[in-house]
């Protein structure tokens, strides 16, 4: 290994990108960086640091709909900027919060889990990160146009995407750029865990959330196109004549959520199989014990992703389908509880007897465990014909999606940050954060989400800025709730900053003592170029 | 990188990439393969004429049947010839509406339907409609078309107005086979 300093000007034309084994060779300095960076770790950063911005901007906006919603009446926002607020707050947190969080951690760890020197297509990864911020600014900008940002609800149901201002088109656009973005990240995911594994890792040694990520990047393959597709044909039916959606044209408004839904039921796996595969790493790790099923833990996500793709009419009961398509929805989506069912078994058996300790990734590990249980219940509830007809659009689904997207793919991230951050920042976390982030989340968390079980059951409509006086009391407490989690993120904030300071304890290179993946053998924080020499994998 | 790798890593990319395309042009099949299950189903059959059912007229209710008419991105004029109509149900009545091409070429458009309140249109029976085809008029021309509806009486209580809505758009390209 040369560890001569060389000038990059002269003498190595010859070579191609990362050929030298110069592992001082680090990253260019200032903004450059990280706007050219190849560099995977780098790109996980960038991911990860967005949605993390993202995930507080779409938070001010629930933030305003639960302000508004304090007390019955109209006091704090206009109706109009209430729907925009609802709309906004859905698509920002799916697109911009979660999916680029799931993103990052592929992205940081998933070459290191292989054992892999970076990203198959790195240049590809640069973009499609890099996508994500103009979406953004797309979706902002859309705020200040005539008629104001969609309104319409996150699933831009038509006819009110069609007849909606330009501030639908911006968000049409957005949408596309996204959803490209994400194409490119997950076909640059499936050629990494297909093509660059180490010698001797193979697929089923893989930890597990190469295996989540790995099957959740064929789902975004797979239906990505179909929401692409399905918001041209709203562009079409806008600006170009079309009549997909437009009864008076001879088209039809319910062909919308058909070809949506086709994309949004795989879209909730691809937004919580990340979080199962990061629960699956930390779960092994502080319960000193291999992870229980890993083969029917494999099978199980394979069998949630295919069931995924004949679920979707669950998500539009009401619309008028003959009784055997009700019925085959019905009990297709009941299906889908035994695999998750096996999965949730699996952690526990992983747990079961095992040496635990209770640091807080595994905190949120077991927070997530009892409260993404709990949404799947609702779910299996919500799955029954005759009673989603009753709670279609109440507050009884916002609960619902909350358990499985908040406590569910959240809960797993900020587990995961707190699991890895030692080994991307080198520093040790503050314990004491830690902990006080995990109970104000998940004792603030329940205090919001839960009553919304009993205003949904008592018909209070989701989407709506006033409700009826006898929703009141327990609209107050989830008002107080999402102020109490909100602030609760910012101990969040503080300690991932304390980490990338470098205030705190140094960490070592395995931090957790039940670790036995790949990225525990590197130095923490890892050199920036990693394994250009595959490890052994015994 | 190896270039064996790099081999594999583009065919794999392009492999992925027919996916997505193919995936895209799926979005797009759905839109034939739904309008196909509509009709097997019989969800959407709305160019049929429905089925005469003979029942008695109740003479002690009368149904406020209200007739709107629109046209989207058609410049012709379109009207009912009576606004309201006071409807016993089981009553077979007709009503007509006039259409007028004010343009100077020949055109052709299409009516369609609505009901409100929505429950309304299983209980409201088109024996006859000039919604089932295409009409095409010359440069100018005026026509007179019917309506022949009954109501089932089965219609609930709760409902004392029905509002049926038809709106004229345009078939490019024209012919009359009647399809919509
Ligand atoms: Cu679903």
């Amino acid at each position: 290994m040369s560890s001569i300093p060389h000038d990059h000007a002269t003498g190595h034309a010859e070579e191609p990108p990362h050929a030298h084994d110069d592992h001082a060779h680090g990253p260019h300095g200032g903004i450059m960086r990280w706007v050219t960076t190849t560099n995977h770790k780098d790109i996980g950063t960038l991911y990860l640091c967005f949605s993390l911005i993202m995930f507080f901007v779409g938070g001010i906006m629930a933030l305003t709909i639960r302000a508004e919603l304090f007390e019955p009446g109209l006091q704090i926002v206009h109706p109009e900027f209430f729907n925009s607020m609802t709309t906004l707050h859905g698509l920002i947190m799916i697109f911009g919060a979660i999916m680029p969080a799931a993103v990052g951690f592929a992205n940081w760890m998933i070459p290191m889990l292989i054992g892999a020197p970076d990203m198959a297509f790195a240049r590809m990864n640069n973009w499609s990160f890099w996508l994500l911020p103009p979406a953004v600014i797309l979706l902002g900008v859309s705020f200040f146009v005539p008629g104001g940002a969609a309104a319409g609800g996150w699933t831009l149901y038509p006819p009110l995407s069609t007849q909606a201002g330009m501030g639908m088109d911006l968000t049409i656009f957005a949408i596309h750029i996204m959803g490209a973005s994400s194409i490119m990240g997950s076909i640059n995911i499936i050629t990494t865990i297909l093509n660059l594994r180490a010698p001797g890792m193979t697929l089923m040694k893989m930890p597990l959330f190469c295996w989540t990520w790995l099957i959740t990047a064929y789902l975004l393959v797979a239906v990505m196109p179909v929401l692409a597709g399905a918001v041209t044909m709203l562009l079409t039916d806008r600006h170009f004549g079309t009549t997909f959606f437009n009864a008076a044209g001879g088209g039809d408004p319910v062909l919308f959520q058909h070809v949506f839904w086709f994309f949004g039921h795989p879209e909730v796996y691809i937004l919580i199989l990340p979080a199962f595969g990061i629960i699956s790493s930390i779960i092994p790790t502080f319960a000193r014990k291999p992870l229980f099923g890993y083969a029917s833990m494999v099978y199980a996500v394979a069998g949630i992703a295919i069931l995924s793709f004949i679920v979707w009419a669950h998500h539009m009961f009401t619309v008028g389908m003959p009784a055997a398509g009700l019925l085959f929805f019905m009990y297709a989506t009941m299906l889908i509880a035994v695999p998750t069912g096996v999965k949730v078994f699996n952690w526990l058996a992983t747990m079961w007897k095992g040496e635990m300790t209770f640091e807080a990734p595994m905190l949120f590990a077991i927070g997530f465990l009892f409260l993404f249980t709990l949404g799947g219940f609702t779910g299996l509830v919500l799955a029954i014909t005759p009673v989603d007809i009753q709670l279609q659009d109440t507050y009884y689904v916002v609960a619902h999606f909350h358990y499985v997207m908040v406590a569910g793919s959240l809960f797993a991230f900020f587990g995961g940050t707190y699991y890895w951050i030692p080994k991307w920042t080198g520093t040790m976390y503050d314990e004491r954060l830690g902990k006080l982030h995990f109970w104000g989340s998940m004792i603030f968390f329940n205090i919001t989400f839960f009553p919304m079980h009993f205003l949904g059951l008592a018909g209070m409509p989701r989407r709506i800025p006033d409700y009826a006086q006898q929703f009141a009391d327990w609209n107050m407490v989830a008002s107080i709730g999402a102020l109490g989690f909100g602030l609760s993120q910012l101990i969040f904030l503080y300690a991932v900053i304390k980490c990338i300071r470098g205030d705190g304890a140094k960490a070592p290179a395995k931090p957790w003592d039940g670790g036995d993946t790949l990225e525990w053998t590197l130095p923490s924080p890892p050199p920036y170029h990693t394994f250009e020499t595959p490890p052994v994998i015994r | 990188m190896n270039v064996a790798l790099q081999k594999s890593n583009r065919a794999l990319l392009m492999k992925l990439g027919f996916v997505v395309i193919a995936m895209f042009g799926f979005g797009y099949a759905l839109v034939p393969f739904y309008e196909k299950i509509c009709e097997v189903t019989g969800l959407r059959n709305i160019a049929q004429a429905d089925e005469s059912k003979s029942t008695q007229v109740d003479y002690a209710r009368t149904v406020r049947v209200e007739f709107d008419a629109n046209v989207r991105k058609l410049p012709w004029t379109f009207r009912p010839l009576e606004a309201i109509a006071g409807v016993h149900p089981g009553e077979v009545r007709q009503v007509m509406y006039e259409i007028v091409n004010t343009t100077d070429r020949p055109m052709t458009g299409q009516a369609i339907p609505s009901y409100a309140p929505m429950q309304a249109a299983r209980y409201f029976s088109k024996l006859e409609c000039f919604c089932f085809s295409r009409q095409t008029l010359q440069a100018g021309e005026k026509r007179q078309m019917p309506v022949v509806f009954v109501i089932d009486p089965a219609l609930p209580k709760d409902i004392p107005t029905i509002t049926l809505s038809y709106t004229f758009f345009e078939v490019e390209g024209g012919g009359a086979d009647g399809k919509s």
